[in-house]
């Protein structure tokens, strides 16, 4: 017998098939008790929907489930409930309008998605020797700190799924700490556009590395402690993430997953160290694995990932505040490249600066053709195709452009890496009680707007 | 170029695809469709060079009969550089040994922006992949899935799928390219051998249209599942409505003026 316990049609086939089926919609249970030929037998199947709209889905996933009793044996996510066509998008805008799109694609990693697209641009044009120091510096602060919001944001709501609103309350206060840094820097808490092919937007503004000095200082340590003392030995948490959803070496090898995953099977696979790009092998830092293969792990592994990135970000600040270079530019020096104006904020808003708009409009008309042609039509990008990956927070982030030689993306393609680690769903979850699919799922930290995109 | 003077009876050596005036009052072979638009184009010669970026031929004259030549299709000759010849090397034993010659599973090498492309024989994929998954010197243990592309100008190869492969034992990393005419969009699944690549292949078959051949289940994944057509090829329309903002009206974004 199967009960699908969201709407559908029954139909004869099915009933032949599977026995007698009933559907259950809106939570109205009363005709399934007290229909006459219940039958309790052992082998009952209920098919339940969990999602698209559930607190514990990450967004928009919806979740397929057959249970017998309590144990789930079968598990099929579905997705594609937040597409958005961002891959096409590109195909209509400049290279430099590209970032504002991708950066939504993954809304909790802006960054990486942004750092990534801007990379692999680069690798196209072949620049990527001549992007300039302070930008490479700049990036990498911007990419730690990153790591560190995108962890809390799959930490924090872990908790709450497991019933803990301490946990997360604790995780999005810190976060919120690293998202006012990022307003401070960028002027947005997400959606930046900050990385840009050939450098970065700006420059930090005043006082921005004190702001991130202050909170390396006394607040981001104090709420890692805070944090780990809250979660680490905690009964119920252990209980709920020990041995739950397993997925070893072989499995994440075979279904393509990177990031925290693979590094809580043992393998300390890091993009930054074996394939280091950015310059992150002139950083210090370690790459922390466990080798529990299970949610706990993983939730170790990102819990010491923070506390590296953290270490991360307070050597770039230190690189920063130590360059003494006059007039050290963030953009690439090629004038048919980089952006023509320097940023500046106006009583409206991010725009040009009064001296560029003032030195285009009165003094140079070449200057105002040039400002025209490259922000209206944009920089040529010679024909060719690139993937530029780097290790995300989630995992390895690609970027897989092509250009026909023109002023937009002929095709570009991110590959995503929550959009293969929710194969995995099915893996961890068959087999196991209907309520470690939650911690499992939550242990991927899938962001749905990265898996549609 | 010349027209035959009428009764001349020397055969015309001159392109057959030129609508030139035949002696005898046969009826001249119709013109290509591409001559209508002003150009031919060729598959191989020397690069095209336009001004001010113009997509075509750059003739403004009105003449319309200017050929356009393509440019030829990068091929990169070994030694490869860096770990790349060993890739190849491992790659071609391994083939050998399963009784296939390299350049019968290897249509061409490129080199190109430091990053080494493998242009596979579709009928050969599986077998390619299967060597670089299981071959010592080759481990490429993960496929970081497939992406598709599709060149509207390369005729009976429109279809792109590539892959990206990464090999942790080694640390190293390839690229697979193989190409489907439209007329027949299939090229075989990797599932059997990267697992991985279940999902990467529905979304390509639902944005491209590539029926993967061997796939347990190839269904839409991303667009709803009686969604018409392919969106992300290139003769699929952005779509889009006019948008009033601060008083005008501003047309969807694949119908304002472009400057490109």
């Amino acid at each position: 017998m199967t009960t699908h316990v969201t709407g559908g049609a029954t139909d004869a086939d099915e009933e032949a098939a599977e026995g007698r089926v009933y559907n259950v919609a809106g939570g109205d249970w009363d005709h399934v008790v007290t229909a006459g030929d219940f039958d309790r037998a052992e082998n009952e199947q209920i098919v339940v929907n969990m999602g698209p709209q559930h607190p514990s889905t990450h967004g928009v996933l919806r979740l397929i489930l057959t249970l017998e009793g309590e144990t789930v044996t079968e598990a099929r996510a579905s997705i594609g409930y937040l597409h958005t066509g961002i891959e096409k998008n590109l195909e209509y805008r400049t290279w430099t309008q590209g970032t504002t799109f991708v950066t939504r694609a993954d809304y909790l990693m802006p960054m990486f998605n942004e750092a990534a697209y801007c990379m692999s641009v680069e690798r196209l044009l072949g620049i990527e020797d001549k992007i300039p120091e302070r930008a490479q510096i700049i990036r990498v602060l911007m990419l730690e700190l990153n790591r560190v919001a995108s962890h809390l944001g799959g930490i924090g709501p872990f908790g709450l799924e497991l019933g803990a609103t301490t946990i997360f309350l604790q995780g999005v206060r810190m976060r919120e700490n690293v998202l006012d840094l990022f307003e401070l820097i960028t002027g947005l808490r997400m959606n930046h556009a900050f990385i840009r092919p050939g450098g970065v937007a700006q420059d930090m503004p005043p006082g921005g590395l004190e702001a991130i000095r202050e909170f390396l200082r006394d607040k981001a340590p104090r709420m890692v402690h805070d944090l780990r003392k809250l979660i680490d030995a905690n009964p119920v948490f252990l209980a709920r993430t020990r041995g739950i959803a397993y997925l070893d070496l072989e499995a994440c090898m075979a279904l393509g997953v990177t990031g925290p995953l693979l590094r809580a099977t043992g393998l300390p696979w890091d993009l930054r160290k074996s394939q280091p790009y950015l310059g992150y092998e002139t950083y210090e830092f370690d790459v922390p694995t466990q080798n529990t293969c299970d949610a706990y792990g993983r939730y170790l592994v990102r819990m010491d990932e923070i506390e590296q990135s953290l270490r991360i970000v307070r050597q770039c600040v230190d690189r920063l505040a130590e360059r003494n270079v006059p007039n050290d530019p963030v953009m690439i020096q090629d004038a048919k490249i980089g952006w023509p104006a320097r940023l500046s904020l106006g009583p409206d808003g991010m725009g040009p600066s009064p001296e560029h708009i003032a030195h285009i409009m009165d003094q140079s008309m070449e200057a105002l053709i040039h400002h025209f042609k490259l922000v209206t039509e944009g920089f040529r990008v010679p024909a060719g195709q690139a993937y530029v990956p780097i290790e995300s927070a989630k995992g390895e982030l690609g970027c897989h452009v092509v250009s026909d030689g023109g002023t937009r993306p002929y095709r570009a393609h991110l590959r995503d890496p929550s959009f293969h680690h929710m194969q995995a769903v099915a893996v961890m979850c068959e087999g196991g009680n209907l309520a470690d699919v939650i911690p499992a799922i939550a242990s991927i930290d899938p962001v749905i707007g990265g898996v549609d995109r | 170029m010349t027209q035959t003077p009428p009764g001349d009876e020397t055969p015309a050596e001159e392109n057959e695809n030129l609508p030139l005036h035949r002696p005898g009052g046969t009826t001249p072979p119709s013109p290509p469709a591409e001559a209508t638009r002003g150009e031919r184009r060729l598959a191989a010669g020397v690069e095209r060079t336009g001004m001010f970026g113009a997509q075509t031929t750059g003739d403004t004259s009105g003449y319309g009969r200017l050929q356009v030549r393509q440019p030829p299709p990068l091929s990169s000759e070994p030694p490869y550089g860096g770990y790349f010849d060993a890739v190849a090397q491992a790659l071609g034993a391994a083939l050998q040994a399963a009784g296939i010659g390299f350049s019968d599973a290897i249509e061409r090498v490129v080199v190109d922006r430091g990053e080494i492309t493998f242009h596979v024989r579709r009928e050969r994929l599986v077998e390619v992949a299967d060597k670089l998954l299981h071959d010592p010197a080759l481990r490429f243990e993960i496929c970081t899935g497939v992406s598709g592309v599709h060149y509207l100008d390369q005729p009976d190869r429109e279809l792109h799928a590539v892959y990206h492969m990464l090999s942790i034992t080694h640390n190293r990393r390839i690229r697979l390219e193989v190409s489907a005419p439209d007329a027949d969009p299939h090229i075989p699944s990797l599932t059997g051998v990267y697992p991985a690549n279940n999902w990467h292949e529905r979304e390509t078959w639902d944005f491209f249209g590539i029926v993967f051949d061997g796939h347990p289940a190839l269904t839409r994944i991303e667009m709803p599942d009686d969604w018409l057509g392919h969106p992300q090829r290139k003769d699929y329309p952005l779509g889009g409505i006019p948008v009033e903002y601060r008083g005008t009206k501003m047309p969807p974004p694949d119908e304002r003026r472009s400057y490109q």
